[in-house]
């Protein structure tokens, strides 16, 4: 259940968000004032129009766009730069694990929502910064998890046997040891990218992150706040295709993590 | 016990220390950090004598010595917005939160603990499923955009509730609902794995053998055990309470820590942002200590294990 769930959700997605450019007639940014707020189920406009008369189908399909290039880019450069870290500090342990350690405690004292608006507010506003800051705050749950595995996988008889047998540092941890960790990497890369794409969303609903007029979920929400009184799907819409999303990301992770590492828990 | 304790009072304050130091550099990460202290309206002849003023012009080792030390006395120097006191203004807008904190926890106890007791005592039963979906929409829901539509059904379409602020009891309900359903799907779905864990235990077989009734084996037996890990879980959850806040109390207008975090980012009022972000990750810090304490003093085998 939850398997096909997750899996349909996420594919659905994805297509989604390949296709967009075949599943709606309109251009997500072409505004047309005459048909400014139409309601849902007008002929042309499956979802209605926003204050604009921008298709709300065509922004919502180009957001998945939008939402699923920034989860994807913010989980690669997280489980690159967080895994490596992992990687050689639980390889080295001595003071790279104890400068990792302190970091990931440091990190882990701000709430993550926080310190990626934070930095966003910062770094600046804008679609490469909000990856930036994204994964300049979420790197460090991948460091600590992978640390803590080749910890463990380091122990073991064939790493050991292998030291023995004089294989070097390189090829001992990146052929013999990161195989053994990649499955907890693509665990945690899974149950990180629905918190990347709520999280962003997030932010650019407080007026960070992606501006406006690119139709990003977030901005969209954030836009529909002042015709809540008129215009509900305006809100309603883009918020279920993130939830949509998230739950479908959130029920693959839970059953990758089942299926694959069924001791870890992130 | 007492080497436990001061092993994790030193490990907390050195990173208070780290995470100060933390603040200082990401003021840096954007360049020249006179211009997120500048006010909207300035002219550029004299951002060189802010620059002066605010001494950004001497060694950075200086500054860093200069806010720390500041830091560590409470002082993070003026809001420039509102030309007082940035973490008299942060501590102001404190009880607002901690009241919005609280209902939020007591919802989620309310909620969370008998949902997810229910799911694992029947499991497998349409009370489980039911259940389990419910805690994984809750989990996937977006806060904000939970508020949006809570906002729009009771307040614009049924005219129960007002849209926000604060002050009134009808105020509170939606922004505390929104905050609890998070934290309220997450600590059911910890309360049923912590469960379903017992109630595999062998002690739990000896209680149903030596013929206890079913009340008692899930009321004491049970409960009883699963709740160290209950408690250990949800009061680290507690912690991403301030990280919630930031959201919801923006869309309710609450006037709490979070909303005035968001503003100051707004506002570019960098002494203010600078305050909130440190006492929020003090706070935080502080929260995580006195749960590790608690797990210690409950559980021996925790302080024995070094770390």
């Amino acid at each position: 259940m939850k398997k096909w769930l997750g899996l349909g959700l996420t594919a659905a997605a994805v297509v989604v968000a390949l296709a967009a450019p075949w599943l709606s007639a309109h251009d997500p940014l072409l505004a047309d004032f005459v048909a400014s707020l139409t309601p849902p189920g007008t002929p042309g406009h499956p979802l209605g129009t926003d204050q604009l008369g921008r298709d709300l189908l065509a922004r919502v399909l180009y957001g998945a766009r939008l939402a699923l290039f920034i989860g994807v880019c913010t989980v690669l450069a997280t489980a690159v730069v967080g895994g490596l870290l992992g990687l050689v500090a639980g390889f080295v342990e001595r003071w790279p694990s104890a400068v990792l350690m302190r970091i990931a405690d440091v990190q882990l004292s701000f709430p993550f929502i926080l310190l990626a608006l934070t930095i966003n507010a910062i770094v600046g506003l804008g679609l490469r910064n909000i990856i930036l800051s994204l994964s300049a705050a979420g790197w460090v749950v991948y460091a600590r998890v992978v640390r803590g595995e080749v910890l463990s996988v380091k122990q073991r008889d064939f790493v050991q046997a292998a030291a023995a047998l004089g294989v070097g540092r390189a090829r001992l941890l990146f052929r013999h040891v990161l195989p053994n960790v990649l499955p907890s990497i693509i665990v945690v890369a899974s149950l990180q990218f629905s918190q990347f794409i709520v999280a962003e969303a997030a932010i650019s609903f407080l007026g960070f992150g992606v501006q406006p007029p690119m139709p990003a979920w977030g901005s969209m929400l954030s836009e529909s706040r002042d015709f809540l009184y008129v215009a509900w799907w305006l809100a309603a819409f883009p918020g279920a295709a993130l939830a949509l999303t998230a739950l479908g990301v959130n029920l693959l992770g839970d059953w990758l993590r089942d299926t694959l590492d069924p001791k870890l828990r992130v | 016990m007492r080497r436990y304790v001061a092993s994790r009072l030193a490990q907390a304050a050195l990173v208070v220390l780290l995470s100060l130091t933390a603040v200082f550099g990401m003021v840096r990460l954007g360049g020249d950090p006179v211009l997120l202290f500048l006010p909207m309206d300035i002219q550029a002849k004299d951002v060189n004598a802010i620059r002066q003023q605010l001494g950004f012009n001497d060694p950075l080792a200086v500054q860093y010595a200069r806010f720390m030390g500041g830091a560590l006395r409470g002082d993070f120097g003026q809001s420039l917005r509102y030309r007082r006191d940035a973490l008299g203004l942060v501590l102001e807008r404190l009880p607002a939160t901690l009241t919005l904190a609280a209902t939020s926890i007591a919802l989620t106890l309310v909620i969370a603990v008998p949902l997810g007791l229910l799911t694992a005592v029947r499991r497998d039963t349409l009370v489980d499923h039911v259940g389990s979906v419910a805690m994984v929409l809750g989990q996937a829901t977006p806060g904000f955009w939970l508020g949006l539509m809570l906002i729009y059904l009771f307040a614009v379409h049924l005219r129960w509730l007002p849209t926000g602020g604060s002050g009134s009891l009808a105020q509170l309900v939606m922004p505390s609902v929104v905050l609890a359903a998070f934290f309220s799907a997450r600590v059911a779905r910890l309360t049923r794995s912590a469960v379903l864990d017992v109630l595999g235990e062998e002690y739990i077989k000896t209680a149903r053998a030596k013929g206890l009734g079913e009340g008692r084996v899930v009321g004491k037996h049970t409960l009883r055990n699963a709740a160290i890990p209950i408690v250990t879980l949800a009061g680290l959850e507690a912690g991403q309470l301030l990280g919630g806040a930031v959201i919801t109390e923006t869309i309710f207008a609450w006037p709490g820590l979070g909303r005035l975090t968001v503003q100051a980012l707004l506002n570019r009022d960098f002494p203010v942002v600078m305050a909130a972000v440190s006492f929020t990750s003090i706070v935080y810090t502080l929260m995580n200590l006195a749960v590790d304490l608690a797990y210690g003093w409950l559980d021996p085998r925790i302080r024995v294990r070094e770390p």
